[in-house]
């Protein structure tokens, strides 16, 4: 008994450094690989594709769906971002003013955020709901459909040209490490997209709602039979999915400055990717995923395969999907396979 | 390979099986056989293992322990070497990657460019077909790598080539194919036309269609139901589903057939005609049975030999008077009070 | 008057039996009649106004290059029930396959009839290719590695310059040739009309005999049911990849005839949108009813780019002027979205369901003769 809870213990502990480790050994390598400029960037990338992977995973551990949309809604939520910082601020540029910067990016978020988790939530409400009990097939045609219909609701009002996103930061503003220059944009992004993804391990992890989520991925008829409301479950899962990728939104917007309708589809895969390579289901391992990602296309690039940056990453997806479809870290809600 | 001389016609022989899951042993350590022309039962309380050991015989679950032999073959005994296989799959890959080495790093330049990613793709597609073997596992590639010590239990469609047929607990009919359809489904196996005979519907292909179908309208008629053949599987009611389903397994011609609870869910009169109907497909088919039941009038009924299961192992084996008054089996049903009050 | 009918009784039970029993012929004659039929009504007024009889004959053949996708791609969701969203790779290889060997580019000029079959090959091969390591996974996770495939295909062709010719793709290609007979032209396209039509007919006499077969039968059981399927005997795994192995072959078929028939290959002929098309088509049309999709395919494309383009004119006449700032040749892609979601949530057995054989007791024929 004694050995048994010793080992238990070891485990533990390695398993708490392990991980740790391993991601420094990683970022020290990268940064030694791609120069200092190159892996600012993936970080970057790594922390939009992070925030839209964990969408994908939370609907997919709740209800085994590939929510073909949720790409999509991240494009849209790019768009929605314009619409708010140019209402807000008109159509200028860099904001000097630092109180109005920090008040504007706080409206800027949370609006875009409430947005688009109201505009997931409506789909899974018309699209999905309906189809709860379904065959599979039927609900992941569905959730392409949707991806079209958003898409060219976006093409024809926007039209198919690729559109400025206002850039509410200065590019003179940077910190200088070294002989290396830091934009306060970079470390603004890769702050933001941490607090949140912090934010919702301590929400899925500490809140009741989180719980009934978690009881929910495990045994949705079980955890119905105890009380959860699973509708309502599935509709928080959705709002919160769209709200990251809202998020996600706004800060591709201030980082890259423009958009264009058929960008959800491209980072959506990629970000689905990201997804299957942490261990669908598991929200640490989406974010894992996603910087993972951004590393293999940012290097890629780098070392002149830039054209190939797709390919490989989904040649990465299927290989994974095939070898290893539990992911690197394994799913947190068990294998259903 | 076959039984010694005097043993009795084995049609199923589990030796020592062993099932766990995770720390659950489903069933441990069960030994088993049939001999040809019996009907044979299990049955235990529930989660004695009675479906696992179903499953493990039908090649669904490979047993942890043991093996299970098939009219004297041995078809299924526990998954080893597994790190084996790949390797062994690299051999015969190796020419064309070192096809692909040669042209790409020693001959180089542009001439060895061409021919190099001629050799990759040639190592791709031999690096698939080896994979589609693993997939596809033939039966001669698993008869392969055993020398190998690799083994790779049989899968279900392969037991039932070996002439094994089964039933499900809650009925598994193809929903929305005919009656008919289902039975010609079960018929599979015996039918060897390919893409060739099928789409230029050669005369080979035709006679074959045409007997199968003769035959699945016998079958229909021999458990009764002959003028079903068009309508939709899951439109019968719910005994006559059951009926389907055991012809749809006998149409695989099978030499051992397993019942999964053929009479749950059945009313007396429907109950009957169950048992009758057992005992008909042992009588004028020769095919030996074995079936899972609770209902005690049916198995009492029916068959030869009992074989009744506990906690994973086989606890009593006899005739159904045997049975009946063994007081292990009481306690298992009723507990250890009931069977000391007994 | 009875008696007349009495004396016809026996004729129509053997010409019904002898259908039964000869869908191909059924196939036949269903193709020639509608052969026959479209370009006649295109001549009736509403649809006589719309464009020149050549230039409907030529939409016709095109909407049945996407008619036979739809087939194709029922084999793989309708019969077998596995999503494939990279269908177009296929289409895409069967055309590069013929372009290499019958154009300029390589100066090989290689004749189209056999090309066909070799195409239909080439494309099998893939299918069995893709299939082989990825039909293990879930109906779901198959859906994404073949839409990842589907990517990966236009991307290599794009960047393997040397043998597709990058962008551009590769011109030129070799129209069909009846040696002392015909030449396929550009300007006539009545050739190109009658040889759709061939085609239809041999890939629906295949699909049709397929269904109806031991294999067509184990498709439908994994379907329905993959451990009863296992069970009765069936190796999933070989009828799955027979399932993909057939519909990419089919669309490997027709992208022989794609090639041949738009003289050029280039890469953004074979994006996700195709892809999309095809499984709109089938959802439309009916998963698993042969004929319903590639009525649904013909539906679709016939909508998309005659009826959406006369929208626009019909608009401009109109002098609204909100209206005719549309685009309404933008709403097809809509189109398919609209399609997938409101067939699935409404109607997900497909405007024509599948309907299941009903099989006539051959004994009776033979005893008849």
């Amino acid at each position: 008994m004694a050995t048994a809870t010793g080992t238990v213990r070891t485990e533990r502990v390695r398993g708490q450094f392990f991980l740790p480790a391993v991601i420094t050994g990683f970022l020290a390598l990268m940064l030694g690989l791609l120069g200092f400029e190159q892996f600012l960037n993936a970080m970057t990338l790594g922390a939009i594709y992070a925030l839209i992977a964990l969408g994908y995973t939370m609907v997919y551990g709740i209800i085994e769906l590939i929510n073909f949309a949720h790409g999509d809604v991240f494009m849209v939520a790019t768009f929605v971002s314009i619409a708010v910082s140019t209402t807000l601020l008109g159509q200028t540029g860099a904001v000097l003013d630092i109180p109005t910067l920090i008040i504007s990016l706080i409206v800027l978020f949370t609006v875009t955020i409430v947005v688009m988790a109201l505009v997931g939530a409506l789909i899974e409400r018309l699209a999905y709901r309906p189809l709860r009990n379904a065959p599979k097939l039927a609900p992941l045609i569905t959730a392409i459909g949707v991806s079209f219909i958003l898409q060219n609701i976006i093409q024809f009002f926007v039209g198919p040209y690729i559109t400025n996103v206002p850039q509410l930061f200065s590019t003179q503003w940077a910190f200088t490490i070294g002989e290396s220059r830091v934009p306060l944009l970079n470390l603004f992004v890769i702050g933001s997209a941490l607090f949140l993804m912090v934010v919702l391990q301590l929400f899925i992890s500490r809140t009741k709602t989180g719980r009934a989520m978690r009881t929910t991925a495990m045994d949705r008829d079980a955890s119905s039979l105890m009380g959860v409301d699973i509708n309502r479950t599935i509709m928080i899962t959705f709002l919160i999915g769209s709200g990251l990728a809202g998020a996600a939104g706004v800060i591709h917007g201030l980082y890259y400055g423009n958009t264009t309708f058929t960008l959800g589809f491209q980072s959506g895969l990629k970000a689905f990717t990201a997804a299957v390579l942490g261990g669908i289901g598991n929200t640490a391992g989406a974010a894992l995923g996603g910087f993972l990602i951004a590393f293999v296309e940012v290097g890629a690039a780098a070392f002149g395969f830039g054209r190939w940056g797709g390919a490989i990453v989904f040649s990465l997806l299927v290989v994974f999907l095939i070898f290893r479809p539990t992911g690197l870290l394994g799913s947190s809600t068990g294998d259903r396979a | 390979m076959s039984a010694a001389k005097g043993a009795p016609d084995l049609v199923l022989k589990a030796t020592a099986i062993t099932r766990r899951f995770g720390g659950l042993v489903a069933v441990n350590k069960v030994d088993f056989e049939i001999p040809r022309g019996m009907i044979a039962a299990i049955i235990g309380p529930n989660g004695a293992g009675k479906t696992t050991f179903f499953n493990v015989v039908a090649g669904i679950y490979a047993p942890t322990e043991g093996h299970i032999e098939i009219n004297g073959k041995r078809l299924i005994s526990p998954p080893t070497g597994a790190s084996r296989e790949p390797a062994l799959l690299l051999v015969p890959l190796i020419p064309f990657i070192g096809l692909a080495l040669y042209f790409l790093l020693v001959v180089g330049g542009l001439a060895g460019f061409y021919e190099g990613v001629l050799s990759v793709v040639l190592a791709l597609l031999g690096f698939v077909s080896v994979l589609l073997l693993t997939i596809v596992r033939p039966l001669w590639y698993v008869r392969f790598i055993k020398r190998f010590g690799i083994t790779r239990p049989a899968r279900p469609n392969d037991m039932v080539e070996a002439g094994l047929a089964r039933t499900f607990q809650n009925i598994r009919l193809y929903k929305s194919m005919t009656v008919l359809e289902n039975i010609l489904v079960g018929a599979h196996v015996h039918l060897r036309s390919g893409f060739l005979g099928t789409i230029f519907q050669t005369r080979r292909t035709r006679d074959e269609e045409a007997s199968v179908e003769r035959e699945s309208r016998e079958l229909l008629a021999f458990v009764g139901l002959a003028g079903t053949e068009n309508e939709i599987a899951t439109s019968l009611p719910y005994g006559k589903q059951r009926l389907l389903e055991i012809a749809r397994a006998l149409a695989g011609k099978p030499q051992l057939l397993l019942l999964d609870e053929p009479a749950a869910g059945m009313n007396p009169k429907e109950t009957a005609e169950m048992t009758a109907l057992i005992r008909r497909i042992r009588d004028e088919k020769n095919i030996t049975i074995l079936l899972i039941e609770h209902d005690m009038r049916v198995v009492m009924g029916i068959s030869d030999r009992i074989t009744v299961l506990d906690h994973g192992e086989k606890i009593a084996e006899g005739q159904p008077a045997e049975i009946r008054s063994n007081p292990k089996v009481i306690e298992a049903y009723l507990g250890r009070g009931a069977a000391s009050g007994h | 008057m009875s008696t007349l009918t009495a004396r016809f009784a026996p004729l129509r039970a053997r010409s019904n039996a002898y259908f039964a029993q000869h869908r191909s012929l059924g196939v036949l004659v269903a193709v020639i009649t509608i052969g026959v039929a479209l370009p006649l009504i295109s001549r009736i007024p509403p649809f006589g106004d719309l464009q020149s009889m050549n230039a409907w004959v030529n939409a016709f053949t095109i909407a049945g290059i996407y008619a036979l996708l739809a087939v194709g791609l029922n084999v793989v969701i309708g019969f077998a029930g596995l999503l494939d969203l990279g269908y177009a790779a296929f289409f895409a290889l069967g055309g590069y396959t013929y372009a290499i060997v019958a154009s300029p580019f390589f100066d090989i000029h290689l004749p189209f009839w056999p090309m066909l079959i070799v195409g239909a090959l080439i494309g099998a091969m893939f299918g069995i290719f893709l299939g082989a390591p990825t039909l293990r996974l879930r109906g779901d996770y198959l859906a994404i590695v073949t839409l990842g495939f589907g990517e990966i295909v236009p991307i290599v062709l794009l960047n393997a310059d040397p043998f597709t010719g990058g962008t551009n793709g590769l011109g030129g290609v070799d129209k069909p040739v009846i040696p002392g007979i015909l030449e396929f032209t550009l300007i006539n396209p009545w050739p190109f009309y009658v040889l759709m039509m061939v085609m239809i007919a041999l890939v629906m006499t295949v699909v049709f005999r397929l269904q109806d077969s031991r294999i067509g039968r184990a498709w439908d059981a994994v379907r329905e049911d993959e451990l009863a399927a296992e069970s009765s005997g069936v190796n999933t795994v070989i009828s799955k990849l027979q399932a993909f192995a057939v519909g990419a072959a089919i669309a490997g078929f027709v992208g022989v005839f794609n090639a041949a028939k738009l003289t050029i290959v280039a890469p953004d002929q074979f994006k996700f949108v195709v892809s999309i098309s095809a499984v709109a088509a089938v959802v439309l049309g009916g998963m698993g009813n042969p004929v319903g999709v590639a009525v649904g395919a013909f539906v679709i494309y016939l909508v998309q780019s005659i009826f959406l383009k006369q929208l626009n004119t019909l608009v401009d006449n109109f002098n609204i002027p909100v209206l005719q700032e549309i685009d309404f040749l933008e709403f097809q892609y809509v189109l398919y979205g609209i399609v997938l979601v409101l067939m699935m949530l409404k109607r997900p057995q497909g405007i024509f369901p599948a309907k299941r054989r009903i099989r006539i007791f051959k004994d009776t024929v033979g005893g008849a003769k």
